[in-house]
């Protein structure tokens, strides 16, 4: 629902819910008696607290448990989780069918819920305008007017979730892994199953970029400009500086390339990384701590992964990523809409992944776990459809969870979702007869970056609630913030 | 048959057993299964949780305690019977905490198959939410107090099987909680993950360390098939 005050004097504007997101979020834009932008915020308004009550269970729960906090994505907190987990049972590396096992279940998942965002939720604004009629801008609308896309959007995201379901047991909360490994390797029948669509998938997967690509190309100064803004990324790298999805160090580069720090092994990214609490959202602004909070805020996602790697592993998606840093002139592509992009290459990267994996007898192993010396702590860190994703978890003697922190991607993107809001609430807002076309503009920039808002809020005890009491002209009587 | 084999009806059909034995164990040899929680076949019966109520020649009693006698006439499947069955799962479930959802014994769970079975989708009653203590000082066992159901399984099964006095209830009514013998928790006991008593439980009370989820989605005991479904199978060939 839009609420628009359109009496004159200073007015504000509030989205709320944001639509067409994973998750419960509201923007309010305050402007001035002149009609300008003073403030644009995006708020998260919901809340989970994974963090606080996964404390007290068993540490080979959690891996079960906290991917309960999100339906779209639950394979990377289950991955994320196991590998924090196979940290804390002493196993440094899984066996060969384990992390086989594992990447294929995440190049699935990543591939099915990317497929989401570009299809279901932001097509409707690539394919049919950001400022079309709202009854058509939705994913019937697109199918009508573009009836492959439809078909994509279906069977792109279904084999994903296939591909879950044959190393996970279900499509939605699968359980494949325990601390130290897996718990099945992949059967020939799904085997064969997935072999069978995979060339499909990884043709349609490019036919759609090839689809972006014509909708870039004929919108290009939308493209360039639109919510965009040089800016810091961070991902993680492989050992030669490839794109890795599942496992590597963390990378950090400023808006011009240059290196803030590269090679921090998981276990130290609390040298690196350190979260700001702010008044007005559950969720959490982290930033770099060698940069501050003024300057060390960052950028996660399809985009950074690009713009992170030296090169991509797949041939497809390899040549597909030459092609978009071509847009950076050299430089990094820093063009907010280039994150669908970005995704799409990702995706192709994926089902390049899954057929070559599919072709790999380890998948059918049978050494399965192993077993070593139990640690007390334990930092995974992982790159989920959304960007990078850390679980760092604390154990007691009794293999009680202790402590768990939890940076989820869209948490890292924080600063800048916020940053694009106001951007794109001062350049179409000012001015301007307000339109709901011009506030789904809004919209369209926290959509790029494919937030997971219920995925982001889970720290309790740390975060000031603020009572404003307003009288009826909307002055301020009072203000209490509890700590 | 001899004079020692007694007869009798459950739902209208005739079934044999031979003298000692309970109703449940007579119907269980004969393939048909009546619900239950606490009886357990290693141990002695003891008549607790009364999901397994049947009415008996017209009066409602506990199948796992009533022997089974000559010409007796068993009601087992009946709708009122199925809806007190349903009635007592959804009392286990309010009154502890049993999130399925995550629990390690999800899909081999006896307390959640018997609510798919019986048809309970969700609970009417409210939840209480009880705050019960997690104890895990022993290093290879886990007794997670939220799953109890108070069945006595493991105390039966540390007492006649294992030689040990491990396990006991404490408190009455709401109140009852099970409780182990020693101060300082499990970790103080004789308990070992080797005891009878540390594989009995029909949820996830006990539970075994570092054990937990080794075995897939759908393939776990109640995934592949309803609980009871291997009783009724003895029933098959004849039907």
């Amino acid at each position: 629902m839009t609420d628009i005050e359109l009496s004159r004097g200073p007015r504000k504007i509030v989205i709320d819910p944001v639509t067409r997101v994973e998750g419960h979020g509201k923007v309010t834009i305050r402007l001035n008696e002149a009609g300008e932008v003073e403030q644009a915020r995006f708020h998260v308004v919901e809340f989970r607290g994974f963090e606080r009550f996964i404390q007290g269970r068993m540490y080979w729960e959690v891996p079960v448990i906290v991917q309960r906090l999100c339906g779209i994505c639950p394979v990377s907190h289950h991955l994320g989780a196991a590998k924090a987990m196979d940290v804390i049972a002493g196993v440094d590396q899984v066996t060969p069918t384990a992390e086989k096992m594992r990447r294929l279940m995440h190049y699935g998942q990543v591939l099915q819920s990317n497929a989401v965002n570009f299809f279901h939720l932001a097509s409707p604004d690539l394919l049919l305008g950001f400022d079309a009629p709202v009854e058509q801008r939705n994913i019937i609308g697109v199918m009508n007017a573009f009836p492959e896309v439809g078909k994509w959007a279906i069977f792109i995201r279904k084999f994903g979730q296939q591909v879950i379901a044959a190393t996970g047991g279900r499509r939605i909360h699968p359980r494949l892994c325990v601390p130290g490994g897996v718990n099945q390797n992949l059967s020939i029948e799904n085997r064969d199953m997935l072999r069978k669509d995979v060339d499909q998938i990884v043709q349609w997967c490019r036919d759609a970029l090839e689809l972006h690509k014509s909708f870039v190309h004929s919108h290009e100064a939308l493209h360039e400009n639109f919510a965009s803004f040089p800016s810091s990324y961070m991902s993680l790298v492989g050992a030669d500086g490839g794109m890795d999805l599942y496992d590597g160090t963390l990378r950090a580069i400023d808006a011009d390339n240059t290196p803030i720090f590269e090679g921090v092994q998981p276990a130290d990214y609390a040298d690196y990384i350190v979260e700001e609490v702010r008044s007005w959202s559950y969720m959490k602004f982290p930033h770099i701590r060698s940069l501050g909070r003024e300057h060390g805020w960052y950028r996660v996602g399809p985009l950074a992964q690009l713009n992170c790697c030296a090169f991509i592993g797949t041939p497809i998606a390899n040549a597909a990523r030459t092609e978009f840093m071509a847009q950076g002139r050299g430089g990094l592509v820093h063009s907010t809409l280039s994150y669908h992009w970005a995704r799409l290459i990702c995706m192709i990267h994926c089902a390049e992944k899954i057929r070559e994996l599919l072709f790999d007898d380890d998948l059918q192993g049978t050494d399965l776990v192993l077993t070593g010396t139990r640690r007390p702590e334990g930092v995974a860190i992982i790159e989920a459809p959304r960007g990078t994703l850390i679980h760092h978890y604390t154990v007691d003697d009794n293999d009680q969870v202790s402590g768990a922190n939890l940076i989820v991607s869209t948490t890292n993107n924080n600063e800048a979702m916020n940053r694009s809001v106001k951007q794109v609430a001062v350049e179409y807002l000012t001015g301007h007869e307000i339109t709901e076309g011009l506030l789904n503009h809004i919209e369209v920039a926290i959509r790029a970056y494919d937030p997971c808002l219920s995925c982001a809020t889970h720290a309790i005890g740390q975060m000031p609630l603020v009572v404003t009491l307003e009288d009826a002209d909307g002055a301020v009587i009072a203000t209490r913030v509890k700590q | 048959m001899d004079d020692a084999t007694i007869r009798f009806t459950v739902d209208g059909i005739e079934i044999e057993a031979v003298a000692g034995q309970t109703v449940i164990e007579a119907c269980d040899a004969a393939g048909i299964y009546i619900p239950r929680l606490c009886h357990h076949p290693d141990l002695a019966p003891a008549g607790q949780c009364r999901v397994c109520t049947c009415t008996i020649n017209g009066r409602n009693g506990a199948a796992c305690v009533t022997p089974a006698m000559q010409g007796m006439v068993v009601e087992n499947e009946t709708k009122p019977l199925n809806d007190d069955r349903r009635a007592i799962i959804e009392m286990l479930f309010v009154e502890g905490n049993h999130p399925c959802v995550y629990c390690v014994a999800s899909g081999d769970c006896e307390l959640q198959a018997l609510g798919y079975r019986l048809g309970l989708d969700a609970p009417k009653q409210p939840y209480l939410w009880p705050g019960r203590p997690l104890d895990t000082t022993h290093p290879d066992i886990i007794l997670d107090h939220d799953r109890c159901i108070l069945c006595s399984r493991c105390i039966r099964a540390s007492r006649m099987e294992d030689g040990k006095t491990v396990f006991g209830f404490e408190g009455r009514g709401i109140a009852m909680r099970l409780n182990v013998d020693a101060q300082g928790g499990l970790g103080e006991t004789q308990m070992a993950a080797i005891d009878r008593a540390a594989s009995v439980c029909p949820v996830a009370c006990i539970v075994i360390k570092r054990d937990s989820y080794k075995v897939p989605n759908g393939k776990r005991r109640f995934d592949v098939s309803p609980i009871g479904s291997d009783i009724e199978a003895k029933r098959m060939p004849r039907t």
